[in-house]
């Protein structure tokens, strides 16, 4: 393995016991291997939103945006529209990419632009210090809650298999090896990969102990088939006595937005000024 | 002087655009200079539409009163406009459809009879209008081809039976000694000095008035040689314009105060990223819905002050398609040079509106931004004598360019050190004085008509055109900043010496220009303010001019 130094200066201010730090080592890991196999880590760009999952950035030393709350897909987006040759990866939350930005993340799947978004899903905003968010379950009690949520909370996987998205997997961050071999897959996948990434907050909302209880990794699904894709999709709903299934839920290869749109055109590296005269002229 | 105007009046659906477009393109061969404000309702069908074509040896930036033709395809066109005419005017229009006091020609009857389409009468009627003022049929038959593709020979055919149901021409336009210039809206003169300055993606959603920018470049995306993009709404379009500058792509996004408003957290995160955008924002009468395919200049302290913090940004505001095309190119330089946000702000009459276009083209070209040397390590937010950073793109060798909307550290990193976070507002502060100097030695500020005129007009943005007529006709000056920000107070105060009575003329109710001058030390003597939706006609300035002046 090759000695780059992945980590910046940036101190970690997570919480003890957060499941960012499970994001973090696994892409970090994802890195190196991607490295390994010739992709050069200057052609990485990670974004991310607002909320704790956001600091990510902060803690990895390749190129980034730290962006803003739930624009990290249109962020990304132009990232790659500007330059092919760039491999993007956002980071968002889920209150972040669920709630703040959510037409941003539809309408990128929808796309099939060829981005990865890796969705930190703690069912809860923790740097607000606890409010319900949209994956947050019925009757959940935060600050803007304290009667319970009385809302249903929403099923991202259903979400994008139904906006169109190319690569849906859902991992655990307490499940580091999964993790990092569906990352590896979300991010060389050709057009939009995402991942829901289960993530519990020690500090808002604990629940290490239904995910170790509750998860488990498909071994009996087959990631082509739609149909199959959105019953696996449909056996957790949020409720708290089921099991939750982790892996790869749904693949398929499809042409990618941002190469139809560009047309082989790199903005990013052109430097051409058009001659204006053979559109503006005169009547003769 | 000679100087025409025109009325072609219909329903929506009638093509009195196109209709427009080629009398406007006829005049325009025949060497006048042209200006044609485009009337319509925001609906698809029905309603009333109408094109108002003036043509003159003078350059002409707005309509008259009293016109000399009035073609209608409904009675409501003759009715409405036919009180418009000047004694010695005519009115034609259609006598498939009613009765008028006029000329009356079957336009219906002629299109059916050569088997076009109900919309075609709008040809015929710009072949009959020709005729009955003495332009040739090679003149007419030269511009129906060059601007209509579309089954072009039964559109031909259709505009000479036109051309010759009126036999006697009752006018004579006579071609003009003088060059011939071409026709560019506002909206594409814009496009095309982004283009020059290396405009790569532009992205927008649709909105009126501003919408003919998107039209226009993904029409003319190969030649142009760049991308566009309309995505889900405007806050996707501009946030994915800065990741596309981030990565270092020229990017521009364009819409009108309402869109713009769901943009403003992109005016912030600009800001606090340093990432150069360009904004288009292209006025029309609010406040929200408002009137989408009217005009007003009521948005000026809304794009000064969009975005939360302390932001240094350019704004511009072009007054006809000339400025444009080149403060549209300098907004996109500058943008990079200094990594601030740069606005071009433009208004319905400027962006839809046909106008005689003067430049050459090659005026305006890319100019190179402050870019990394390679040495050392790389700092995307080193502190700089100047403020400016110099910039490095992802997929750089040995570089990782971190941008980001917190404040931060040289590297990029989120503080929230009291040394650091002042001292990183100071850096970025401080590119305004020096954008400030490099402004000083352009024409921010245009100074037209009398020079020792004791009476000054001072107006922005496609207002001028009514000034700079009126000036001319009164012997009085005009001043037009053409920079709003940063405000070039010392170039206007030049421009008010031996002035002793300073009239602001603005298409808004609250005069926008006079507030923003008397910030600078600078108040005005009387304003004169229109906000019904509609320019000033020069005759209208005229009058109100005169008014207040005798």
């Amino acid at each position: 393995m090759r000695e780059v130094k992945l980590e910046t200066y940036a101190e970690n201010t997570w919480c003890k016991g957060c499941g960012n730090f499970g994001i973090l080592s696994a892409f970090t890991q994802v890195l190196k291997e991607l490295q390994d196999q010739g992709l050069p880590l200057e052609s990485i760009v990670i974004a991310s939103g607002i909320g704790c999952h956001a600091k990510i950035v902060d803690y990895i030393n390749v190129n980034s945006f730290y962006s803003i709350h739930g624009r990290v897909p249109p962020t990304i987006t132009g990232i790659k529209l500007a330059n092919p040759n760039l491999t993007v990866i956002g980071f968002a939350g889920d209150g972040d990419a669920y709630g703040e930005g959510i037409s941003h993340l539809l309408m990128s799947a929808k796309r099939n632009i060829d981005i990865t978004m890796v969705i930190h899903n703690n069912q809860v905003y923790g740097l607000t210090t606890g409010q319900f968010t949209p994956t947050s379950p019925l009757g959940f009690t935060g600050r803007s809650t304290p009667r319970g949520s009385i809302e249903e909370p929403i099923n991202p996987l259903e979400i994008m298999l139904a906006s169109g998205a190319t690569f849906v997997a859902r991992c655990y961050s307490g499940k580091l090896d999964h993790l990092v071999e569906v990352m590896k897959q979300a991010i060389t996948h050709k057009g939009f990969a995402f991942i829901d990434v289960l993530q519990p907050c020690f500090t808002f909302f604990n629940t290490y102990k239904l995910y170790n209880q509750a998860t488990y990794v498909m071994d009996d699904h087959d990631p082509s088939d739609l149909e199959s894709a959105y019953r696996r999709a449909r056996e957790w709903q949020g409720q708290a006595e089921a099991k939750i299934p982790l892996g790869v839920f749904y693949k398929v290869i499809k042409p990618t937005f941002d190469e139809k749109l560009r047309r082989g055109k790199a903005p990013a590296h052109d430097k051409g000024v058009p001659d204006i005269a053979s559109i503006v002229k005169p009547q003769r | 002087m000679p100087d025409y105007s025109f009325i072609l009046a219909g329903k929506a659906g009638d093509g009195i655009r196109q209709a427009g477009a080629l009398l406007a393109h006829l005049l325009a061969r025949l060497n006048y200079r042209i200006y044609f404000w485009d009337d319509y309702p925001s609906l698809i069908r029905g309603g009333h539409n109408f094109s108002m074509i003036r043509a003159s040896d003078y350059p002409v930036q707005t309509f008259a009163d009293e016109v000399d033709v009035v073609l209608a395809l409904d009675e409501f066109g003759a009715q409405e406009h036919g009180r418009r005419l000047k004694s010695s005017g005519y009115l034609l229009y259609d006598s498939d459809g009613f009765k008028a006091e006029g000329i009356g020609i079957g336009l219906g009857s002629i299109v059916k009879r050569l088997g076009g389409k109900p919309v075609m009468r709008n040809v015929a009627a710009v072949g009959a209008i020709s005729a009955l003022v003495g332009i040739s049929w090679e003149n007419v038959e030269s511009v129906v081809q060059g601007l209509i593709r579309r089954d072009a020979d039964l559109n031909l055919r259709i505009a000479r039976a036109g051309f010759e149901q009126v036999t006697e021409a009752r006018m004579k336009v006579e071609r003009l000694d003088d060059q011939p210039l071409p026709l560019l809206q506002g909206n594409e003169a814009i496009a095309l000095g982004a283009a020059r300055a290396g405009l790569k993606l532009y992205i927008a959603y649709p909105m009126t008035p501003a919408s003919g920018i998107l039209h226009f470049l993904a029409r003319y995306e190969d030649e142009l040689g760049l991308v566009t993009y309309h995505p889900e709404n405007e806050i996707a379009a501009v946030i994915t314009a800065i990741g596309g500058a981030y990565a270092g792509a020229r990017t521009m996004v364009g819409s009108s105060g309402g869109g713009f408003a769901l943009m403003t957290e992109g005016v912030s995160l600009c800001a606090q990223s340093e990432t150069p955008v360009v904004f288009v924002v292209s006025q029309r009468p609010g406040p929200s819905t408002g009137v989408p395919t009217y005009t007003m200049q009521g948005d000026l302290h809304f794009v000064l002050n969009s975005g939360q913090g302390d932001i240094v940004r350019l704004v511009v505001a072009p007054g006809d398609p000339d400025e444009a095309f080149v403060w549209t190119a300098h907004a996109m330089n500058l943008a990079w040079k200094y990594q601030i946000s740069a606005f071009v702000l433009t208004d319905k009459n400027l962006s839809e509106s046909t106008y005689s276009f003067m430049s050459r083209g090659d005026e305006v070209g890319w100019e190179e931004p402050k870019l990394w040397n390679g040495q050392g390590e790389y700092k995307r937010y080193l502190m700089t004598e100047d403020g400016v950073s110099p910039l490095a793109f992802p997929g750089t060798k040995n570089v990782t360019v971190k941008a980001t909307s917190y404040e931060h550290d040289e590297s990029g990193i989120t503080t929230e050190e009291p040394d650091r976070i002042r001292a990183m507002q100071a850096k970025r502060l401080k590119k305004r004085g020096y954008l400030v100097r490099e402004l000083s030695s352009m024409e921010t500020v245009k100074v037209h008509g009398k020079r020792d005129a004791r009476v000054a007009l001072v107006c922005w943005g496609s207002t001028k055109g009514a000034c700079f007529e009126v000036a001319d006709r009164l012997d009085l000056k005009v001043i037009q900043p053409v920079v709003l920000e940063p405000f070039p107070a010392q170039m206007v105060k030049e421009a008010l010496e031996g002035v002793s009575r300073i009239i602001g003329v603005e298409v808004n109710s609250t005069g926008a220009l006079c507030r923003l001058m008397s910030c600078h030390g600078i108040s005005v003597d009387e304003q004169l303010l229109k906000y019904d939706g509609r320019p000033f006609s020069v005759d209208e300035l005229l009058r109100s001019v005169s008014q207040v002046i005798s």
